[in-house]
C-alpha cells in the first residue's frame, strides 16, 4: 500500500460508488482504461460553469463572455502545466481520437514543400500495439498521400521489438506515431530510443498518451516528443473533451483540419488567414464546460500527486499480478513482471470466452472490459480472439482485486472448467 | 441467480458440444459474419435445393451465447422448407427483442427458447443473433 493514499477516502468523492450493482453487490470498477469515473469536484465544476459563467468564449463584450473566456483559458493553463507545456501549445478537441485525426488531416493538407507533407516514398511508422485510434488515421493518411505505413512488431510478452529500429525509422520516415502505454497489455513503450532515432532522421514523434497521462506524470519537454494526444474522460474528466499538444513552432506552420469561426486572423469572401495556435485548431464554439471539468479533474489528480497515483497503481498491479500467478487456468497476456508496465491486466481463461467471463464478473459487481479492445491487429498477432481486461485507477484497492480474483474462480465453477 | 436465466444448461451443452460445426465442402451459399464490437465471427454454409434446407454447417469463434445459438439454429433449420426456415428466424428475432417478456414458442424454436433469457441482456442479443442472421443472409443468397 502506498503511504498517505486512501482509495476508500477517494471513493467518497465519486457518487457512482454508492450504486448497487447486479446481485446486490457494490461496484468494483475495473474498466478505467475504457473510461474513468468522475469525482464530484468535476461534476460541480461543469455545473458551476453552466450556472454561473455560461457564454460563448472569445465572443461578446458582456460579463459572462468575459468570465467564460477566463474559465476556458485558465483550463488550458492547467492542462499546459500538467504536461509542462506552454499555454499556446494546448489545443482542446472533443477527444484523443479527434486530436490524432486532426493531426493526420493537417499533415495531409500541407503544401508540398512543407515539412509535414507526405508523398509516395515517405514513411509513417506505428506499432502493433496501437489502439485503432492511433492506427486507422495513419492508414488513411498513407492511402491519401501514397506514403508507406510500417510498424514495430512485438515479442511474446507484448514488448516492442526495437531490433530493426534503424531499418523502420529510416531517412524516409516522416511521422512516428506510437502509443505510450498499450491499452490492452499495459506495456510501457521505450520512448527514448524511438524519439532519438526519429529525430536523427528528421521525423516527428506523435505520442498517444491516453493510457499514460492519466496515470503518471508526463513532461513533454523531457520526453522530447513533438505531438501528444489524450482525452479527459480517461483522466477523471468529462467526455467530449481531449487535448492535442504540439510544439508551437510546428503548430504555427501547420494547416487546420476544421475551419470556421474563431480560427481566423482575417476573412474575405474568397480567402481566410489562420489565427496562430491554439485558436487555429479550435474552430467553432468549443466544449467549454467540458474543458473546465477537464481542468478540475487535472487539479484533482494534482492534489493527489501524480507520483502518488503512479506508486499506488504500481503497488496495486504488483499485488494483482501476484494473485493472478496463483490462479490456475488463467493466463496474463502481456508483461508478467511489473517493470515498464502500467496498471492494466489482460488475461484469458481456458475454455471460457472473455465475453462470458465478463458476464459472470458483472454478476459480482465487477466491471471489466472484454473483447479486442479496439486493437484487432494486436489480437490477431497474439493469436487470440480477445481478452478480459482489468484496469486500475486511484479509487481501486486490494479489496477490489480480491473480489476480481474470487469472481474469476466463480466463473470457472460456473462453466465447470 | 440472474445468470442462470442467461446460461441455461442447454446453452452450455451446445457450447461444449456444438452441432454441425464442420464446414461442408459443397454449398449453395457461404457467408462470413462478424460481430465487430466483440470480434466473434462465423462462416456458415447452406445447401438449399428446390426450396428445401438440406444442410447447414458452420465454423467460428466466439462466446458461449454466439456459438450455442449458431449450433441451435443450424440444427433447427436442416430439413425445413426455406419459407418455414425464414419464419423461424423471424420468430427468434422477435424473441430477442422482447426484453424478457416472451418465453418463446417451443413448437417453432425448440432448443432456441433456451436463449429467451438473453433478451434481458442487451449487450448479448447480437451474440445470440449472429448465427441466425448469417443463416438468413445465406438463405436469401441461395434464393437469388
Amino acid at each position: 500500500m502506498t503511504p498517505n493514499f486512501s482509495p476508500a477516502e477517494i471513493r467518497k468523492d465519486f457518487p457512482i460508488f454508492s450504486k448497487t450493482m447486479r446481485g446486490g453487490n457494490r461496484l468494483v470498477y475495473l474498466d478505467s482504461g475504457a473510461t474513468s469515473q468522475k469525482p464530484r469536484q468535476v461534476l460541480d465544476a461543469e455545473r458551476n460553469f453552466y450556472e454561473q459563467h455560461n457564454a460563448a468564449v472569445h465572443r461578446g463584450a458582456h460579463l459572462l463572455a468575459e468570465e467564460a473566456s477566463i474559465a476556458y483559458e485558465d483550463s488550458r493553463g492547467v492542462l499546459a502545466k500538467f504536461l509542462n507545456a506552454n499555454d499556446d501549445e494546448v489545443i482542446f478537441t472533443k477527444s484523443a481520437t479527434e486530436s490524432i485525426n486532426a493531426l493526420a488531416y493537417s499533415f495531409g493538407n500541407s503544401a508540398p514543400n512543407s515539412r509535414f507533407a507526405l508523398k509516395s516514398g515517405d514513411r509513417i511508422v506505428v506499432s502493433e500495439l496501437e489502439h485503432h485510434a492511433n492506427l486507422i488515421p495513419w492508414q488513411q493518411l498513407a492511402k491519401r498521400t501514397g506514403a508507406e505505413l510500417v510498424w514495430f512488431s512485438i515479442d511474446s510478452e507484448g514488448r516492442l521489438d526495437l531490433s530493426n529500429i534503424a531499418e523502420l525509422i529510416n531517412e524516409r520516415a516522416k511521422v512516428v506515431a506510437i502509443t505510450h502505454q498499450s491499452n490492452v497489455l499495459g506495456t510501457i513503450v521505450p520512448l527514448d530510443e524511438i524519439v532519438k532515432q526519429a529525430h536523427n532522421v528528421g521525423a516527428v514523434v506523435v505520442l498517444d498518451a491516453c493510457q499514460s497521462a492519466p496515470h503518471f506524470a508526463i513532461d513533454v519537454k523531457k520526453l522530447d516528443i513533438d505531438f501528444l494526444a489524450f482525452s479527459g474522460h480517461k483522466a477523471l474528466g468529462p467526455t467530449g473533451i481531449g487535448v492535442l499538444w504540439g510544439r508551437s513552432e510546428f503548430l504555427n506552420q501547420m494547416e487546420p483540419f476544421l475551419t470556421g469561426g474563431s480560427m481566423i486572423e482575417s476573412v474575405t469572401m474568397s480567402e481566410a488567414k489562420w489565427a496562430p495556435s491554439p485558436k487555429r485548431f479550435e474552430a467553432g464554439v468549443p466544449n467549454m464546460a467540458q474543458a473546465v471539468g477537464f481542468a478540475a479533474a487535472i487539479t484533482y489528480l494534482n492534489n493527489l500527486g501524480m507520483e502518488n497515483v503512479a506508486n499506488h497503481e504500481r503497488d496495486l498491479t504488483a499485488y494483482a499480478l501476484k494473485k493472478f500467478s496463483e490462479l490456475r487456468g488463467v493466463e496474463v497476456i502481456g508483461p508478467k513482471g511489473n517493470k515498464e508496465r502500467g496498471s492494466v491486466i489482460s488475461f484469458t481463461m481456458a475454455d471460457i470466452h472473455p465475453h462470458d467471463v465478463g458476464q459472470v464478473l458483472d454478476q459480482y459487481g465487477v466491471a471489466v472490459r472484454t473483447g479486442h479492445h479496439c486493437a484487432w491487429p494486436l489480437m490477431k498477432k497474439l493469436g487470440i480472439v480477445g481478452t478480459t481486461r482489468a484496469s486500475f485507477y486511484v479509487y481501486n484497492d486490494e479489496a477490489d482485486v480480491d473480489v476480481l480474483i474470487d469472481s474469476i474462480e466463480q466463473a470457472q465453477k460456473y462453466f465447470k472448467v | 441467480m440472474e445468470l442462470d436465466s442467461l446460461y441455461q444448461e442447454v446453452i452450455l451443452d451446445h457450447y461444449k458440444h456444438p452441432l454441425h460445426k464442420k464446414l461442408s465442402s459443397d454449398f449453395s451459399a457461404q457467408v462470413h459474419h462478424v460481430n465487430p464490437s466483440c470480434g466473434d465471427e462465423i462462416t456458415l454454409n447452406v445447401m438449399i435445393k428446390n426450396g428445401l434446407v438440406e444442410n447447414v454447417t458452420w465454423e467460428g469463434v466466439g462466446c458461449s451465447i454466439s456459438q450455442a445459438s449458431t449450433s441451435i439454429a443450424a440444427d433447427l433449420m436442416i430439413g425445413k422448407s426455406l419459407a418455414d426456415a425464414l419464419t423461424t428466424v423471424d420468430s427468434f428475432s422477435q424473441l430477442m427483442s422482447s426484453k424478457g417478456t416472451d418465453a418463446g414458442d417451443e413448437d417453432i424454436l425448440e432448443d432456441g427458447v433456451a436463449l429467451a433469457g438473453v433478451s434481458k441482456f442487451p449487450a448479448r442479443i447480437k451474440c445470440a443473433l449472429l448465427g441466425w442472421m448469417a443463416f438468413k443472409d445465406a438463405a436469401l443468397q441461395s434464393k437469388e
